[in-house]
């Protein structure tokens, strides 16, 4: 008599399954490139466009790499964040201008404060599509020898940069 | 005020639903005629309540009532009146009205139709019913209330997504919900057969025209939903595989694996444990499918805002339902008894494995559609699971499904006698297969996927064509033997005729339809497909709620016009949102169709214009009203019109029943 | 590069008589190729929607860098390879067969040989549990007559004397 019974079991994992399912968030796409090397990109700084940057120059240092725009809306709710991050100077952090105007730019960091060690234009989001950019902003942690540790899609905030990326940033920086 | 009459009425209707849920069904446990009585009355004040709940939800949008919170976020002063109508079911509140409303009528038709079921079975099956609004009822008092006010209210409204704003979206809501609703009707004989006790073809047989019916419907809701997005996209795509596409498909299949297995079940009283199944799993699928669509789990084009509390709320009641059903099954499913004998191959056999097929087709969209979740829990990583997927899987079953549709109306009954059938048969495959390979020649290409396509619809017309031979064909009169075949037997080969129809369309457009995107200034011609198209300009036009960019595009054929086209580009006033309309010259052996892409910055009135030439597209939704009619047509037979108790007990007697070893 | 020649292509002097319409791509060979391959791509920041149709900014990119990549010379699978390194399995409409997508794969077939087997057994084992109705001959014989003379069962009780 089994086999009467076995529609029900079914049913009852697949309930659980929906369960978990509600908890989950299906857009947020985890980045295949962590563990990965940082792709390397050579762009114009922001302020300085005849200054050229590089992951490269990078090398052995613990960094922060920000993607920003001023035309993205939830930039404003991390800025603060990352302006304090940068008062308390634990980790640099540096800016991937993307997708934006020079001017709009400029504007945007004069007017809310610039947390930025440099930023660096990509303005036609190449180098976006590059680190799997999809969604404004995305902030990627990248150790000593150049390989991204973690991912955080979506705004820093003060919950997920003290539970997640703090502590792993005080990690790499004593390996 | 008003809406404050509508939530009245809504909390009335969870009151008569909660009552209908119990008292008939304590009442047929007890054999209680007083307490099964009510079930009738209790099912026509359902109705009336939930009718004047949805009444005064539609007075709410025509009369521009924006201190109604849906009001608000659905519709606009703009609006044109028949979208405010339809702007009713535009969002998650107002469907879930409209779904609770559809499921009172079925009720109500399910207690007026039913004169001829002992009270127990109406008792029961109505009560069913009951618990099902009242699952319905909580959830939109609870977290989705329509008439929830907005104060202060607003001075206008958001507007209805230009989206929904046409005719299509006008109907195909409604009649898609009947049909989900109406498995329900199936659902409830299960359990109310179940509950009772009382498994046998009789069952079956009063089941079948309620599940015909919402299957039509279903149908007719899933094409329309299909030619809209045909038209209204802009891009000439008719179904994307998108999950909540995917969400009335699942049912429509499983559905139709039940109108089969009702045939079986009715006939030879066999396989009722498999019927009651399927009955259960189509409409838990319909359940399922607004789980989906409203919890926010799976991402959809078309998918309402997601709210995890509504999610959690869903979850549950699809717990409930389905949980206890398949619990009664498990406990009652094993007493019930084998029914009557046919051979291993027979018209029964066959029936049976197109339900097998049809079940694991069901299955296969189930999986593909549900992968990326359990992929998600498992935190096995995001997966996608589109297009080529479900084209990959879904096609070779549907190979043998279509195969076996030809013979199983030429099968007979208990025992097929195979080489006799693969005789009678030879011909008409013979000339199937001969027409499939011969006929994409005449169409400029050959290719595989083109004659396979071409093989299994005609395969079936040429079987459905040899069924009518044998059967009017004779000495005598052949208008009696026209008459003499039930309609229920036209009905069948109509659908299956249907079916051909569809598949020619799908084979042909898939085959040989041709697409351009180009850059046309004003006067510039585009020859291709052996027409010339000629781009006479876009001109400003004002409408209702919007401003559109209509271009006129003059299409002939050997220097002699065939048509002029308008296609219009719509910036909706309120949302800002553009929209494409494209201009269709439908046509039997195919559509010409042109959508405006954007204007050509710094021309002089240049546009960015594509162009599909569609062959045969418009077969894909005639197959699907020849399906429908086939329901249509099966449910008028006169077996189901003269139904009386005494016929119907006398069914229950059937000498061959219940000889389980 | 797109627009730029839209730009030189409208800066050049407007004839008056009606000209032939162009493709919007320069190379429509290798327009067709990148949209076949797009429609097997999602756009991640669409509800859900293929690359080839999608408007959003990003599918626009992303379609960009696929003909650029063709331009390139590199083959489907290459430019595949690429995206599913940047943005993993999730951009594919068409999931690559592993360990994890076996059921996916090859679960509808299981399905269908599982579902087969179980009905030719349910058949089979029907056949021998249940027992010929003792009718007689002569019975059989008009019951068999009017079961192919008809598809309705309540003909076939009126008929019939035993009901």
């Amino acid at each position: 008599m089994m086999r009467f019974i076995l529609p029900f079991v079914v049913f009852v994992v697949l309930a659980v399954f929906l369960f978990v399912g509600l908890n989950l968030n299906p857009r947020e796409v985890p980045s295949p490139l962590v563990g990965k090397p940082a792709p390397a990109f050579t762009l114009p700084q922001l302020h300085e466009p005849a200054k050229p940057f590089s992951p490269a120059d990078m090398k052995g240092q613990v960094w922060l790499l920000n993607v920003w725009a001023s035309w993205c809306v939830s930039c404003k709710e991390e800025h603060p964040v990352l302006m304090e991050l940068s008062r308390r100077n634990i980790v640099p952090i540096y800016g991937l201008d993307y997708k934006d105007k020079q001017a709009d730019a400029e504007l945007w960091l004069k007017r809310g404060g610039d947390p930025y060690v440099l930023s660096v234009a990509d303005a036609e989001g190449r180098i976006g599509i590059d680190y799997g950019v999809y969604g404004v902003p995305e902030t990627y942690v990248i150790d000593k020898q150049g390989v991204i540790q973690y991912k955080q899609i979506g705004p820093v905030t003060p919950q997920n940069l003290t539970e997640k990326i703090l502590p792993l940033v005080a990690e790499l920086q004593a390996k | 005020m008003i809406p404050e009459i509508g939530n009245f009425a809504l909390i009335v209707g969870l009151f008569l639903a909660f009552t209908l849920g119990v008292l008939p069904i304590v009442g047929a446990a007890r054999n209680n005629a007083v307490l099964m009585g009510v079930a009738r009355p209790l099912a026509a004040g359902q109705f009336v309540f939930l009718g004047i709940a949805l009444g005064c939800l539609t007075y709410a949008f025509v009369a521009n009532d924006f201190s109604v919170l849906y009001v608000a976020q659905h519709s606009n002063s703009q609006l044109p009146t028949v979208y405010r109508v339809s702007a009713v079911w535009g969002g998650h509140e107002g469907s879930l009205l409209l779904w609770a409303f559809l499921l009172s009528v079925w009720t109500l038709a399910v207690a007026m139709y039913s004169k001829h079921l002992p009270e127990e079975m109406v008792a029961r099956v109505l009560g069913v019913m009951g618990l099902i609004a009242v699952g319905f009822l909580l959830f939109m008092l609870m977290t989705s209330n329509p008439f929830d006010r907005l104060l202060p209210a607003a001075a206008d409204g958001r507007d209805l997504n230009p989206l929904l704003q046409d005719p299509g979206l006008v109907i195909h809501p409604p009649m898609l919900y009947m049909g989900y609703v109406g498995f329900s009707v199936a659902f409830a004989f299960a359990i109310a057969a179940l509950l009772g006790g009382r498994m046998d073809a009789t069952w079956a047989r009063w089941s079948r025209p309620w599940t015909t019916v919402a299957w039509v419907f279903m149908t007719m809701g899933i094409a329309l939903g299909s030619w809209w997005a045909y038209y209204e996209l802009g891009w000439g795509g008719w179904w994307f595989w998108d999950p909540v596409e995917n969400a009335s498909f699942m049912p429509w299949l499983l559905g139709t694996a039940l109108i089969h297995s009702l045939a079986v079940t009715e006939k030879r009283n066999a396989f009722k444990s498999w019927t009651v199944l399927l009955a259960i799993a189509a409409f838990s699928l319909s359940l399922l499918g607004t789980f989906l669509v409203r919890s926010g789990v799976l991402t959809s084009v078309h998918s309402f805002a997601a709210d995890p509390k509504r999610g959690i709320f869903i979850l549950t009641f699809l717990v409930i339902v389905i949980g206890v059903s398949l619990l009664l099954f498990a406990w009652r499913a094993p007493k019930i008894g084998l029914g009557g004998k046919f051979d291993p191959l027979s018209r029964e056999s066959l029936l049976l494995s197109n339900n097998v097929l049809l079940s694991v087709a069901a299955a296969s969209v189930f999986i593909g559609t549900l992968y990326p979740l359990f992929m998600d829990a498992l935190g096995q990583g995001k997966l996608s699971v589109g297009p080529p997927y479900f084209e990959a899987v879904f096609v070779p079953l549907m190979i043998p499904m279509v195969l076996m549709m030809g013979l199983g109306p030429l099968a007979r009954w208990k025992k097929v006698d195979a080489p006799e059938l693969a005789k009678r048969v030879s011909w008409a495959f013979g000339a199937a297969l001969l027409i499939a390979l011969l006929l994409p020649l005449t169409m400029g290409k050959w290719s595989v996927m083109v004659s396979l396509g071409l093989l299994l619809a005609f395969w079936i017309i040429a079987s459905v064509t040899l069924s009518l031979r044998e059967r009017l064909a004779g000495r005598d009169d052949f208008m009696q033997r026209l008459r003499g075949q039930s309609l229920s037997y036209y009905g069948m080969q109509l659908a299956h005729l249907g079916v051909a129809v569809f598949i020619i369309g799908v084979t042909l457009v898939k085959g040989y339809e041709t697409e351009r995107d180009v850059r046309m200034d004003v006067g510039d011609v585009l020859n291709t497909g052996g027409y010339e198209f000629r781009f006479n300009g876009v001109t400003e036009e004002q409408g209702p709620n919007y401003v559109a960019g209509k271009g006129h595009v003059t299409i002939s054929k050997d220097g002699k016009v065939v048509t002029e086209l308008y296609p219009e580009k719509r910036q909706y006033n309120v949302s800002g949102m553009p929209m494409t309309e494209a201009a269709i010259d439908a046509g039997l052996l195919g559509d010409l169709y042109v959508s405006l892409g954007e204007p050509i910055p710094d021309s002089d009135g240049a546009w960015a214009v594509r162009v599909y030439i569609k062959p045969f597209v418009d077969w894909i939704w005639a197959g699907c009203l020849l399906m429908s009619l086939g329901g249509v047509l099966a449910i008028s037979d006169r077996r189901y019109r003269i139904h009386n108790k005494r016929s119907a007990e006398a069914k229950t007697e059937m000498p061959l029943e219940e000889k389980t070893a | 590069m797109r627009y730029l020649l839209i730009l030189m292509l409208s800066l050049l002097p407007v004839f008056a008589y009606a000209g032939e319409a162009k493709d919007m791509a320069e190379d429509p060979v290798l327009e067709q190729r990148m949209i076949g391959l797009a429609e097997k791509l999602r756009c991640l920041v669409c509800q859900n929607e293929s690359l080839a149709s999608s408007h959003a900014e990003l599918a626009e990119d992303l379609r960009r860098e696929v003909r650029e990549q063709m331009q390139k010379g590199m083959t489907d699978q290459e430019i595949i390879d690429y995206l599913v390194s940047r943005y993993g399995d999730f951009v594919l409409y068409d999931p690559p067969v592993k360990t994890s997508t076996l059921v996916l794969w090859y679960g509808p077939f299981a399905l269908l040989l599982i579902g087969g087997g179980v009905l030719v057994y349910q058949l089979r084992k029907r056949r021998s549990q249940i027992a010929e109705p003792q009718i007689s001959a002569e019975d059989a014989r008009r019951a068999a007559e009017l079961l192919d003379q008809t598809d309705k069962p309540e003909e076939l009780i009126k008929k019939d004397p035993q009901a």
